[in-house]
């Protein structure tokens, strides 16, 4: 009954499974040595399951856009499990089991209480948001989606802050709306067409009227989880109460399925509901960049002012999706990934003050660069990057994404890159309240600086960042063909363009 | 050449990441050394090329480094591409930036962080080069910010000061401004001519001289808003009016970094952007008008605050601010040859001067305020030797550098008959006055006269190390010959084998009209410098109180201009302040009391029986949360489950 060469993906989603099971039966008298098994072994699971990803990586043919790495097995009813990747989801599983050791390690020292729990959480959570990104059934890809939700709710619930009931609730009542009617959408794309398979949706017309529905519903779910203006609120409070560990995936990896949403099934399988829509995407996502990147810039709580941040940055996903030009796609899914590395360094950089001091409130800060030197070249790097400073990650990305929206439209442009101005405002700004200034706190004056396990979890992402910043090509590589395919199956070649440019002598000889 | 252009370009990297990495382990005195010489072999190749390429005139092709991105049919590399201008650049940058290196080691003895110190400077003089060496517009963007990033490290170098702090911010936020426009530019180049490579745009663009684009709603000429969005850009790196608030809060950096980034080589790169585009420039008289009249009101305006200025720096701030209008104001009528030249001379001339000051200021404990200065010059007598040679330099006293492309300039301006020109002559010949008066108010208020320094600080003021006099003395050599020894090579007959196609200049063009012009034209910068002089003299050295008594006098127009116009305050009210009241309202009234409010908090007080009964949940066991979630989800499952089985 399976299809495909091999089961890696799978093997990707049942590591962490296993690795979860094993924690399970972990026992000790000694809770101290527990706790460390524990910990151990959920580090080496995430660890093998990152080897995967990097042999995935290097196994993935860049030359085709079909999927790969395909396992179907014939479920119950329609339903299959089918699991395969292309260029546009490659990335995203690769994104996702790189940060996952990264959080464990994280979460070393930071978590005392039920770590056995946290860690199966993490574990758990690490096996759906693969799931998310292969899943090639829409039922399939539906359990994985809201799945995600579970362990993500029990996180912030109980290893969150003081406010952490009311977040996760918020975040959890959000979501669940949003589910709902992609879940009436799902279910109504089954009915009408037979099928489940998501290529064969992708290849699927779906009336011209229902299809405006049907994006609608999807709209919902895949809004919230971006998130887009005004449906944003929750994630502010989720991050604020989330641990560190819980912040760094949920703004790394869960804020991506949303944009990962809109690639897989709102453009392709309704290409034309997405046209007509677009300038509703547009206004949504230009408010979020200026309006968000204001809030920002009055934020007093850490968390919140980077929370706000992504917010604002994911305006930038949304517009590259709905451009419907290469530049466009392509920098919405590099922003993507550059955002899940940077955000997520940056929610990591303020574990470690939060770690030390056990605050967020920026202005209890200042000056460390006095006695945190190390501490303060990584934020500040990280923070260079979130502005998006050529060179970095966070360059390449905004900069494909506007320059595609160029091509539509110079007043996107023109008011997306308002947002570039504001994000060096509010960044610098935080900079200059946490890392300069005189260091007159006593306690603040005692926080040592960065550990060497801390040094250990910032390596990876400082590389990562530049890489992606100086070489991007291996990134962007994977996605050309994918990219190229669904533009040229779903909406043929330049016609978005020549709508909006309608002068015929500003693009001679393009 | 490939490699001696790899080398320029990576060695002062090499010495940023030494330093910066391993400049504690190492210690203070390797890590000067090694930037410093590292970035010196860059200044001597720096030699080499310019000889090779400007004077032999061995263009060399495109150095592809690596592939950068590749994304439908935008490409673009990491790659050099080295002609006279160019060379020029490269020349100008890394001499000062060595000179600078050296300089630093004396003026910085006392700081505790020298390896970063040195680590930033030979950072920006890594982005500097990038900047002038790239090949494409988007790695131009690159060294664009990346100096801007060191800018912004270097003016909050001392992190302590707030004052530091917020001047770093406000560089690099207005810088970002600019910044902007340069973005829209290349995006608006892609768009027309489908390629951000220098080269490409060039063979192409001549193809689209009547296109229009639409930016904004609205049809324009395609190449006046490249040109425009170019310029926006180059506005915010040079300090050109409306843009120019950052430069005189950058002083609040240590000295040498102004002398290097905020006099000589980065303020200047929006002169460089302007000259490499000049092609691009030529097919649009209204960029060009732009530019001309843009110059020209920057010349007038900083001149004009600098008049009243008492601290050293923002005085020579000002003075720089005013020079780049000089520069814009050529660009502005073709003369692009006099705008590169008058680059060239001003580094030396202007460089000299910024250090000239460090001395004083090093030499006075720090105190910067020239009310406390006066009647040192027998005290440091170099400094002051060096520092009349700039004043003389900047001028425009025949025979010294100054003298060659600022008489130029204003004679070009003179000769042009573009729109703007006249005003712009107008206000060149002004500022010249003007230059010439603030130039001498500041050896006069700091030299001359009785001291109104403390008597421990006038009773120690001395020179410094070798290492800051050896600096001042070469920057004074090329002050005062390099016009003299380049002019005809920048602007004179060998122009056109010299600049070798990387200006737009042809035979009859603005520079060979402006050595035509009636000979009053060719006497007025004279006759304002030596005004100015007699004023400044009169104001200054009589030991009056004319400069006090003329001060109450005009006090609206002395309050106008010590305040700088008003500028600062005028945007903390349209810009800064709003953005914090409509963040506070967004996120106050916007997110937590609408959206909140109707959204999540009304829809829990709807359920609030449920959340009662879940908070009772909340205070159970983990697994009781995982359980209730699984089953909801698995209701959900096994009821489309079975409606698929129906189906």
């Amino acid at each position: 009954m399976f299809f495909g060469e091999n089961y890696l993906l799978s093997l990707m989603m049942l590591a962490p499974v296993i690795g979860s099971a094993i924690i399970l039966f972990i026992r000790h008298k000694d809770a101290e040595i527990e706790n460390r098994n524990v910990r151990s072994v959920a580090l080496f699971t995430t660890l093998i399951t990152f080897f995967m990803g990097l042999d995935l990586w290097a196994g993935f043919d860049n030359s085709t856009a079909e999927f790969q790495f395909v396992e179907k097995f014939q479920w119950f009813g329609d339903i299959s499990y089918y699991l395969g990747v292309d260029g546009i989801s490659v990335l995203f599983v690769l994104l996702t089991a790189f940060l996952m050791p990264i959080v464990i390690l994280a979460s070393w020292e930071s978590i005392g209480k039920r770590v056995k729990e946290y860690m199966i959480a993490f574990l758990v959570l690490e096996a759906l948001m693969i799931g998310v990104f292969t899943a090639l059934d829409i039922f399939l890809f539906y359990v994985f989606f809201e799945g995600g939700l579970i362990p993500m709710y029990l996180l912030i619930g109980v290893w969150g802050g003081v406010n952490r009931i009311y977040a996760s609730f918020k975040f959890f009542l959000y979501t669940l709306l949003g589910s709902v009617l992609m879940l009436v959408a799902v279910l109504y794309m089954y009915f009408q067409s037979g099928t489940t398979d998501i290529p064969a949706l992708m290849m699927y017309d779906f009336d011209v009227d229902v299809q405006s529905w049907l994006w609608l519903a999807f709209f919902a779910s895949f809004a919230v989880k971006m998130p887009m203006w005004p449906v944003h609120t929750w994630l502010p409070d989720a991050h604020v109460q989330a641990p560190t560990g819980g912040s760094v995936i949920l703004a790394g990896v869960l804020l991506k399925m949303g944009g990962y949403g809109f690639l897989r099934f709102s453009l392709p399988m309704l290409p034309e509901a997405s046209v007509e829509f677009s300038w509703l995407i547009f206004t949504l996502s230009i408010i979020a960049i200026i309006y968000t990147s204001l809030v920002a810039l009055v934020q007093e709580d850490i968390k919140k002012l980077i929370a706000y941040s992504s917010v604002a940055h994911m305006g930038f996903v949304t517009i590259g999706i709905f451009l419907f030009n290469t530049n466009g796609i392509e920098g919405a899914i590099f922003t993507m990934l550059s955002h899940g590395v940077v955000s997520g360094a940056l929610f990591l950089c303020v574990g470690v003050i939060y770690d030390r001091l056990h605050t967020r409130e920026i202005s209890r800060y200042g000056g460390l660069a006095v006695n945190m030197k190390i501490y303060a070249v990584t934020f500040v790097l990280f923070s260079l990057a979130s502005v998006g400073l050529p060179g970095t990650s966070g360059f390449v990305g905004e900069f494909l994404v506007l320059n595609g929206s160029f091509a539509y439209s110079s007043w996107i442009t023109f008011l997306a890159a308002t947002g570039v101005i504001l994000g060096a405002a509010y960044m610098l700004y935080l900079v200059r309240r946490l890392i300069f200034g005189e260091l007159d706190k006593d306690d603040v004056r005692a926080m040592p600086d960065l550990s060497l396990r801390e040094k250990l979890i910032f390596a990876p992402l400082v590389a990562v960042v530049l890489w992606m910043g100086i070489y991007p090509n291996s990134f962007l590589d994977p996605m050309h063909v994918s990219v190229q395919a669904l533009l040229e199956t779903h909406f043929p070649v330049e016609t978005t363009h020549a709508a909006t440019i309608d002068t015929s002598s500003a693009v001679v000889g393009r | 050449m490939e490699f001696l252009a790899k080398l320029i370009v990576f060695l002062p990297l090499v010495g940023f990441l030494i330093a910066g990495l391993a400049g504690r382990q190492i210690g203070d005195k390797a890590s000067m050394i090694v930037t410093s010489g590292l970035v010196s072999i860059a200044g001597l190749a720096s030699w080499f090329v310019f000889g090779e390429v400007a004077l032999l005139g061995n263009v060399a092709p495109t150095i592809h480094v690596l592939n950068w991105v590749d994304s439908g049919t935008l490409s673009f590399d990491w790659a050099f591409k080295i002609d006279t201008l160019t060379a020029v650049m490269l020349v100008v940058v890394n001499t000062v930036s060595a000179l600078v290196h050296w300089y630093s080691m004396g003026y910085m003895e006392d700081d505790p962080h020298k390896p970063r110190f040195f680590a930033y400077l030979s950072l920006f003089t890594f982005a500097m080069l990038m900047l002038v060496t790239s090949d494409n517009l988007v790695q131009m963007f690159f060294g664009w910010e990346g100096v801007g990033l060191a800018s912004y490290l270097l003016i909050g170098f001392w992190y302590k000061k707030p004052s530091a702090n917020a001047a770093a911010i406000k560089a690099f936020v207005v810088n970002r401004v600019g910044d902007f426009g340069f973005a829209l530019g290349i995006y608006a180049v892609f768009l027309l001519v489908g390629s951000v490579e220098i080269d490409v745009i060039f063979a192409r663009i001549g193809d689209y001289e009547t296109a229009t684009l639409s930016f904004l709603g609205h049809e324009y000429h395609a190449i006046t808003v490249i040109a425009l969005l170019l310029f926006v850009g180059a506005m915010g790196k040079s300090a050109q009016l409306g843009l120019h608030t950052w430069l005189p809060d950058a002083m609040e950096g240590p000295t040498p970094v102004s002398a290097l980034i905020h006099a000589a080589t980065m303020v200047t790169a929006g002169v460089f952007l302007v000259a490499r585009f000049s092609p691009v420039f030529e097919l649009s008289p209204v960029a060009l008008m732009v530019v001309t009249y843009v110059g020209a009101a920057t010349a007038l305006f900083a001149a004009s605050v600098a008049l009243v200025q008492n601290d050293i720096k923002r005085v020579i701030a000002y003075s720089t601010c005013s020079q780049l209008g000089y520069m814009f104001v050529a660009l502005g009528v073709s003369a692009y040859g006099g705008a590169i030249f008058h680059l060239f001379t001003h580094a030396f001339f202007k460089a000299l001067l910024f250090l000239g000051a460090g001395s004083v200021i090093h030499a006075m404990h720090h105190e910067q305020d020239m009310r406390k200065m006066g009647g040192i010059k027998n005290k440091i007598p170099l400094t002051y030797i060096v520092m009349i040679i700039g004043t003389l330099a900047i001028t425009g006293m025949p025979g010294l550098s100054g003298y060659f492309s600022k008489d130029l300039i204003i004679e070009a301006a003179y000769a042009a008959t573009t729109p703007g020109a006249e005003f712009a002559f107008v206000m060149v010949i002004t500022a010249a006055l003007m230059t010439s008066f603030y130039s001498w108010r500041l050896i006069f208020m700091t030299f001359h006269g009785q001291t109104r320094a403390d008597n421990d600080t006038f009773d120690h003021a001395h020179e410094g190390p070798w290492t800051i006099k050896l600096p001042l003395l070469l920057l004074a050599v090329g002050a005062v010959f390099a016009g003299w020894f380049y002019k005809g090579s920048f602007i004179g007959d060998v122009r056109f084998t010299f600049w070798n196609g990387s200006l737009a200049t042809s035979a009859g063009d603005i520079m060979d009209q402006a050595h035509h012009v009636p000979a009053a034209v060719i006497w007025s910068p004279f006759v304002a410098m030596v005004l100015g002089f007699a004023l400044a003299y009169y104001f200054y050295m009589r030991g009056s109180d004319i400069a006090k008594r003329t001060a109450e006098t005009w006090d609206g127009l002395y309050a106008f201009l010590l305040n700088k116009w008003y500028f600062d305050e005028l945007y903390n009210l349209i810009f800064v302040r709003p953005a914090f009241w409509l963040g506070r309202v967004f996120w106050k009234r916007g997110d937590e009391d609408t959206i909140d409010g109707f959204g999540p908090n009304g829809v829990s007080g709807l359920v609030a029986g449920v959340a009662a009964r879940v908070r009772k949940l909340q205070t159970g066991y983990v697994y009781h949360y995982a359980f209730a979630m699984i089953i909801g989800l698995a209701i959900a499952v096994t009821w489309f489950m079975a409606q698929s089985g129906a189906h």
